[in-house]
């Protein structure tokens, strides 16, 4: 008895006990928060690691050209450590792990790419300073500026205007095929379908999204891309439009099956009330429940997006993967990420293409996070008119 | 539920109160409704003339509800529903096949329990069954929506700010929103399932005036849980157990002198 009165007395009514009246709860609710806040900072590490990466083009440090300043590996001796670590490109713990014969050998290397370039003009262009990564340039040989990625080639050219535009082309194609399908299926299954049908027609959109990417994209290589052209009559099979419509596959049910929730998580009492007053059931949800859910379908579509940005496979395999700078969809096409997935592996480690590709990542990066940004911003104020808030 | 305890007072065929004893307008003949295999209703017949307030009034699940979504066919919408018999208005039988249930609604409306306007702007809640009977001049609907809502007494609240969301207004302006969202296409009855009982007494008094009101265009049925609501407000009063029609009369009749044992117990509170 006096030690229960004493456990009370801690504050009135207890209330001062705080976190240790119920200690069990306190450290889950730590937990969750712990976990939760991991998830946040591995974005933010994945995003460090990317960025720092293509660090030295940003700061404008990495050079591609091909006719450098050459120091003849005999004079090695008499330079300072700083300035040969620089010269060859290295970080100091790299050039702190390698011998003297080593970097012997290196300098040597350099003498002989200097002698073997080309008397090329372009050989002296840095083609990874922004000047030729966003603007069309003149390159020898050709009759007119262009916008070119050609990252194996003598003088390597890293435009990346032809693959942020067949990232759009394809990702356009596959919203404009799909959003409409995916935002028809959800309004139809959720306002329209007897529940029977329902039950058949749900799922099996939903299976659509455990089909891997791999499969969407050999079905999309294999026999799409020959009945559409057999359809469509154009002259390139691997193309963005075909790409796109096998993306599109991909973010159907994507699209629908968060559409779908929106669309029936809107009170029933808005359907009645429609009914009640004489309209059809497809009037009410075309005009009063599409309307209340539109915070959550919008969110549906701008996932899609983020999604088919994103997706690589599909695109890797029915693109046609060349990097062409056209805004024809029927042109092959070469998406940022698959780029990344194609060129990675066959990188020099630390080179200016690596660099390059780290490059484009981070485009990649900064183009979802501000789709989703916009997105939750205008979910944000639609809600607030919706819930009469503004 | 099928065996009902007081299956010996089963009113074959209410006679029409004194006043609506010209030609009625609503007739319900031997009505009985099913859910899946449970039986709702029990054959109930009755007869209502126009422009008069009836309240429906009963112990919670005794079918008053059901029986009122029967006129506008509301039941349609869930599957397992099974309906039988003949709900005439003005002569014409709603049930039979070549009637649209969608061209029915446009002419009996509905109010519901918990106000559900649109989340739209107040303009737009009223002016949305305009614009499904093809209404498209803007002149004309602005016109009928500013005559709804001040038949639904609610223009003076709103007048200033017809664009701004209708979730914004307050309990009791919704469903006054509601009523003139119903009233706005003219439909010649209007059904109220139990309209006031989310909603404070102050608000309470407005809308039971406002029945009172549109009682002079409208035939209104109301279903309500509250005797004193039913006493104010209707003309006549029919009394509902266990899906069966018990008494049906005058008001006053059925409050002060009920024919019945069940409805004399249930109007003065003895149980429900």
């Amino acid at each position: 008895m006096a030690s229960q009165k004493e456990k009370r007395s801690i504050g009135w009514m207890g209330l001062s006990r705080g976190h240790k009246a119920r200690p069990l709860e306190w450290i889950v609710e730590k937990m969750i928060f712990l976990i939760s806040l991991s998830a946040i900072l591995m974005v933010f590490l994945i995003f460090v690691f990317v960025t720092r990466e293509a660090m030295p083009i940003f700061l404008g440090k990495a050079d591609s050209s091909l006719v450098q300043q050459i120091i003849p590996a005999s004079e090695m001796d008499k330079m300072p450590p700083e300035k040969l670590q620089e010269y060859l490109g290295l970080t100091p713990e790299e050039f702190k792990s390698k011998d003297r014969e080593t970097l012997q050998l290196l300098m040597e290397v350099r003498e002989e790419g200097a002698k073997e370039a080309t008397d090329d003009r372009d050989a002296k262009v840095n083609t990874v300073s922004p000047r030729y990564i966003f603007k069309p340039y003149q390159w020898t040989g050709y009759d007119q500026p262009v916008y070119i990625w050609q990252p194996v080639s003598q003088i390597k050219k890293f435009n990346i205007i032809p693959l942020i535009v067949g990232s759009l082309k394809v990702t356009l194609v596959a919203l404009l095929f799909s959003v409409p399908l995916a935002l028809g299926a959800a309004i139809y299954v959720s306002q329209l379908a007897p529940p029977r049908l329902k039950e058949i027609v749900k799922p099996c959109i939903e299976l659509l999204s455990g089909i891997p990417s791999v499969v969407l994209g050999f079905f999309a290589l294999i026999v799409m891309a020959s009945f559409l052209q057999g359809t469509f009559h154009y002259q390139s099979r691997l193309n963005a439009f075909n790409a796109g419509i096998a993306l599109g596959l991909a973010i159907i049910p994507v699209v629908f099956s968060i559409a779908e929730d929106a669309l029936t998580s809107v009170p029933r009492s808005y359907m009645q009330a429609a009914l009640a007053v004489g309209s059809t059931k497809w009037q009410a949800a075309w005009k009063v429940i599409l309307p209340a859910a539109l915070p959550g379908v919008f969110a549906a579509v701008v996932l899609g997006f983020g999604r088919a940005v994103g997706e690589t496979m599909i695109v890797l395999m029915a693109s046609g993967n060349a990097s062409i700078m056209s805004w024809n969809i029927f042109d092959s096409t070469r998406s940022i990420t698959a780029t990344i997935a194609a060129e990675l592996a066959e990188t020099v480690f630390g080179g200016p293409h690596y660099r390059m590709l780290f490059v484009i990542g981070v485009l990649l990066f900064i183009v979802t996070f501000i789709s989703n940004l916009v997105g939750e911003l205008i979910m944000h104020r639609v809600k607030g008119r919706l819930e009469g808030k503004r | 539920m099928t065996e009902s305890p007081i299956k010996s007072v089963v009113v074959k065929s209410s006679a029409p109160p004194a006043e609506a004893s010209q030609t009625p307008f609503i007739e319900v003949e031997n009505l009985s409704l099913h859910y899946g295999t449970t039986r709702a209703l029990k054959n109930i017949s009755l007869k209502l003339g126009e422009k008069v307030v009836t309240a429906f009034i009963g112990p919670s699940g005794c079918g008053k509800s059901t029986f009122l979504r029967c006129f506008n066919r509301m039941n349609d919408l869930i599957d397992s529903v099974h309906i039988d018999g003949v709900i005439k208005i003005g002569g014409q039988d709603i049930y039979e096949k070549q009637v649209d249930a969608i061209e029915l609604r446009k002419r009996v409306g509905m109010v519901f329990q918990r106000s559900n306007p649109f989340p739209k702007s107040i303009y737009e809640n009223v002016a949305y069954g305009l614009r499904l009977q093809g209404i498209k001049a803007k002149q004309e609907i602005e016109g009928r929506v500013e005559r709804s809502l001040r038949d639904a007494a609610l223009w003076d609240e709103v007048k200033d700010r017809l664009q701004s969301s209708a979730l914004g207004l307050s309990g009791g302006q919704q469903q006054r929103l509601c009523i003139a969202r119903a009233i706005a296409i003219r439909p010649e009855i209007i059904l109220m399932d139990e309209p006031a009982s989310a909603l404070d007494p102050i608000a309470t008094a407005k809308i039971e005036e406002l029945i009172l009101e549109l009682k002079k265009d409208f035939t209104i049925i109301i279903v309500t849980h509250n005797m004193q609501q039913a006493a104010r407000i209707s003309d006549h009063t029919a009394f509902f157990y266990l899906g069966e029609l018990i008494e049906f009369d005058r008001t006053h009749k059925v409050f002060t002198n009920p024919a019945k044992r069940q409805t004399e117990d249930y109007v003065t509170g003895r149980f429900g």
